[in-house]
């Protein structure tokens, strides 16, 4: 019936970037927005309105084949529209259509406004395509998409030097993934003969253990990519170049998360090999605690948000790697809400402070911006993990599940402890930093709260914050029946039974939170002087922190500095003698075959008359003696 | 023996006439030696018993494309300044190659004997079966050539229409 | 009778009459007449090839021939009176401009 329909969740964007591409600059300003954000509102009306079937339990997903583009190998415009499509899309044009929103206000009075919204939407199509898709060709073709819409995003205000660089950074470090999930689709191919993932899936345990174990790498390899693991992650915090609705919608809410919603829907192959499982979920820890640690020292607003993004995507990868899907896909839900909200409030203060970043220059914001410092604290407390907002319960689950499968993850178990406390304690810092405190801002800026249109998303936010996690709680397993149709005939990993250990390990957790938070708040709630010597006190091991471990600095003399140079010796020592000389030597010798050629050219009609007739008595000739 | 004296006397009126096509130095001559070849051709094809096609080749040629190419000269005005000695590079090498060639392929089919002047010759020819009448023609043009004679009615058509055309050229600045 | 051979010859002479004449002439309607020989030429070998083969057909296709010849003279003649018209002369070695 309406899941007839459901093609119009992707049609919907897609029409409001075309025909904002062609008719967006006749708009007037907030128009362009409008029309982009109702897009995208509609869609996920639509979205939920299809979803209503799973809900009240008469569909379990269902596969809609729209247009039979490649059959023989399994590649149609097909959408698969299950339970784990349905939550994906509800996060994506649900969270998306609040920063569309957002993004009215935040994005006044630039002079691209409706190029910006034209690239929203066609992200929001593109991020669509990909967890709607029903076979690999088009989650790939949805896959680069996005990534596309990334770089064209950070890339948004190219004309600084910083922001292109950081959008080239994107795509070439993406194009790394992408190229392991390329060789996993055709591993995938080669044995099934098929991408359609009814196909692959239906009949997963035909794949070998070796097999199993190689796409279920590759696959990491390509989500590393998009979601920024280790060592994929690097792009993820110089993305930030871009404007905040962006860091919020793409490098927050959706966009980073595809690599987890490939892993959570490749589970029926991840299943198969032990050996993917525990170097999915090693990944996510090492990714978890070595982000936290940076975020932990970064002065940028949005570098901190940006490293606790990975973060927390490292979370998600723990989960799935440890075979536990619905926790893995419930956190990356919560998480879209907090992240998101917390984007949009450091947005709304980079925005008031006149693009300032620095959260040494802030401070004291919480009575001229009292929405955004509540959402955001909010959004904080979420993050740390206090019942009972929504990161609780999933950071919660995640660990729990950990703990329940016990051997090398429980040392991972050990891993996400310490690192939510360093989330906590970090979080608490930017919070304390940018809200309480004296004043350190310029003195020509005048903090003021946002228009309507930017609290309103924040509020919403919050709002999702706060209840968002309460859908799959010990009390109320409401996520885990929701998506049960999608895990069908797989085993999912889920945290220990029985109340008590549910206590002893959530209240664990909670100590760690609320120690961080603590102790973040008794070091920086503080004068600035005070606060520093704190900082200082770490020694070199801060500046390493601040620095991300020089990461940057290594891949540059490691990979960028000899790939530069290599490039450089293949364009001037190979290209263009061999193969430039190759090229011109052709057209050398066309050109002086030509030059012969030019005596018949006389211009002489009569010339011509007599190289015709030789041509001809020749023939004749040739014909008599022959013939 | 008529066929034998006429084929004399027209053949070398034929031949006389197409020199004076080549050889005169004013235009009208050679179309006067044109017109002589025609109409000698035209008996020989009279000997052939192709009365229509002689009768259209003295009407149509003879009369309506010599009268054209009259006027023409006309128009254009009686051109004696036509320079006689060659002037283009390796064009006397070309006509001698080209007259020399004829002369090699006439010689080599003549001595050589491969060729048989018509190959497919009947050792007695049926005149009434080439007894070219206008029933005699008109049947097969629409019956088995019905085709080309539709393309020549188009090329016809197109022809006309290029020649409106190019006389209706104008120079841009009159 | 005489044998068909002698027409062949005869026709031969004045194909090659024309070609060389067309070959040597630079007065564009002379040159035109040489085609017109060669033309007639050959119209002379179709019809007394297709007597001795007992054929009409060669009549017939001396018909298209001389159809397709009026079409052309129409056309040259228009050529050359354009030509003419611009150029002020009849001589082809005046136009040399496409020479590569």
């Amino acid at each position: 019936m309406i899941t007839e329909y459901i093609w119009l969740v992707i049609a919907l964007p897609l029409a409001g970037a075309v025909f904002l591409h062609f008719f967006g600059r006749f708009l007037k300003a907030p128009l362009p927005g409008v029309v982009a954000s109702l897009a995208i509102a509609g869609a996920f009306a639509v979205a939920l309105v299809a979803t209503l079937p799973f809900l009240q339990g008469t569909d379990h997903g269902q596969g809609i084949l729209l247009w039979e583009w490649m059959p023989a190998i399994g590649a149609n415009l097909e959408i698969l529209w299950d339970p784990l499509a349905a939550l994906m899309t509800l996060v994506v044009t649900g969270v998306g259509a609040l920063i569309h929103a957002f993004a009215i206000g935040y994005m006044h009075g630039d002079d691209r406004f409706h190029r910006f919204f034209t690239y929203l939407n066609l992200f929001a199509a593109s991020m669509l395509t990909l967890v709607l898709a029903g076979n690999f060709a088009m989650l790939f073709l949805g896959w680069e998409l996005v990534g596309l819409c990334s770089y064209l995003l950070i890339g948004f205000w190219f004309t600084g030097e910083s922001a292109a660089g950081a959008a080239k950074k994107a795509f070439v470090v993406n194009r790394i993934g992408d190229l392991g999930m390329l060789v996993a689709m055709m591993i995938l191919f080669a044995v099934f003969g098929t991408l359609s993932m009814e196909g692959i899936f239906g009949e997963a345990s035909q794949l070998g253990a070796g097999l199993a174990t190689a796409v279920g790498l590759l696959l990491l390899l390509g989500a590393a990519g998009k979601s920024a693991q280790i060592p994929l992650y690097v792009w993820l915090p110089d993305a930030m170049e871009g404007p905040t609705p962006v860091s919020a919608l793409i490098h927050a809410a959706t966009m980073v998360t595809a690599g987890v919603y490939l892993i959570a829907r490749s589970a029926p192959i991840i299943e198969l090999s032990t050996t993917a499982q525990v170097t999915i979920a090693t990944v996510g820890a090492a990714t978890a605690i070595w982000a936290a640690t940076i975020a932990l020292a970064q002065r940028d607003i949005k570098k901190v948000l940006a490293y606790s993004t990975v973060s927390q995507l490292g979370y998600m990868f723990m989960a799935v790697g440890a075979t536990a899907y619905v926790a893995g896909i419930f956190h990356l839900m919560t998480h879209a809400f907090f992240k998101a909200l917390l984007f949009l409030g450091a947005g709304a203060v980079i925005h008031a402070l006149n693009d300032e970043q620095d959260m040494r220059k802030m401070g004291g914001l919480f009575k001229k911006m009292p929405v955004t410092a509540v959402t955001m604290g909010i959004a904080t407390l979420a993050i740390s993990g206090i019942p009972p907002l929504a990161g609780f319960w999933s950071k919660d689950e995640i660990l729990g599940s950990l703990f329940n499968r016990g051997g090398w993850f429980s040392v991972l178990w050990l891993v996400g402890l310490i690192t939510a406390f360093i989330t906590a304690f970090y979080m608490t810092r930017q919070w304390v930093l940018v809200f309480l405190g004296e004043p350190r801002w310029a003195d020509d800026a005048h903090p003021h709260e946002g228009p309507r249109v930017m609290t309103v998303p924040l509020v919403v936010l919050a709002v999702l914050t706060m209840v968002g996690g309460l859908v799959n709680t010990p009390l109320r397993f409401t996520l885990e029946h929701f998506l049960e149709p999608a895990f069908e005939g797989v085993r999912v990993l889920h945290p220990p039974a029985g109340w008590l250990m549910f206590a002893v390990l959530a209240g664990i957790s909670v100590l760690a939170g609320v120690g961080g938070i603590g102790a973040a708040y008794l070091a920086y709630n503080r004068p600035k002087e005070d606060w520093e010597r704190f900082e200082s006190g770490f020694g070199r091991v801060w500046g390493l922190w601040e620095d991300a471990y020089g990461v940057d600095d290594i891949y540059g003399t490691t990979l960028v500095a000899p790939g530069l140079k290599l490039a450089e010796k293949a364009a001037f020592k190979v290209d263009l003698p061999a193969i430039d000389g190759a090229v011109n030597g052709l057209g050398f010798l066309v050109r002086r075959a030509g030059q012969g050629m030019r005596v018949f050219q006389t211009g002489q009609v009569r010339n011509y008359a007599a190289f015709l007739m030789v041509a001809t008595l020749l023939l004749m000739i040739w014909m008599v003696v022959g013939g | 023996m008529v066929e034998a004296v006429l084929f004399v006397l027209m053949g070398a009126g034929a031949i006389a006439g197409a020199l004076t096509v080549v050889l005169a130095r004013n235009p009208v001559y050679s179309a006067m030696g044109l017109l002589a070849t025609l109409f000698s051709v035209a008996v020989l094809y009279v000997v052939h018993l192709a009365h229509a096609v002689a009768a259209v080749q003295v009407i149509v040629y003879a009369g309506a494309v010599m009268t054209l190419f009259l006027f023409v000269i006309m128009l254009i005005g009686v051109d004696k300044s036509e320079v006689r000695d060659e002037q283009l590079p390796h064009q006397r090498a070309l006509i001698l190659g080209v007259g020399l060639l004829i002369v090699v392929l006439a010689a080599a089919v003549t001595f050589s004997g491969s060729f048989v002047w018509v190959p497919a010759a009947v050792a007695s020819p049926n005149p009434n079966l080439t007894n070219g009448t206008i029933q005699a023609i008109a049947e097969p043009l629409f019956t088995d050539w019905v085709l080309a004679f539709e393309a020549t009615a188009l090329l016809l058509t197109i022809a006309a229409a290029g020649a409106v055309a190019l006389a209706h050229y104008r120079r841009r600045d009159t | 009778m005489v044998d068909p051979g002698w027409y062949m010859a005869l026709a031969a002479s004045l194909f090659g009459i024309g070609a060389v004449g067309l070959l040597m002439r630079r007065s564009v309607l002379v040159m035109f007449m040489c085609i017109e020989l060669m033309l007639n030429a050959v119209n002379l070998t179709l019809i007394s090839a297709g007597r001795a083969m007992n054929d009409i057909n060669g009549q017939v296709a001396v018909f298209f021939i001389l159809v397709v010849a009026a079409a052309e003279v129409v056309v040259g003649l228009a050529i050359i009176v354009s030509i003419f018209r611009l150029r002020s002369t009849a001589s082809v070695d005046d136009l040399g401009e496409m020479q590569g």
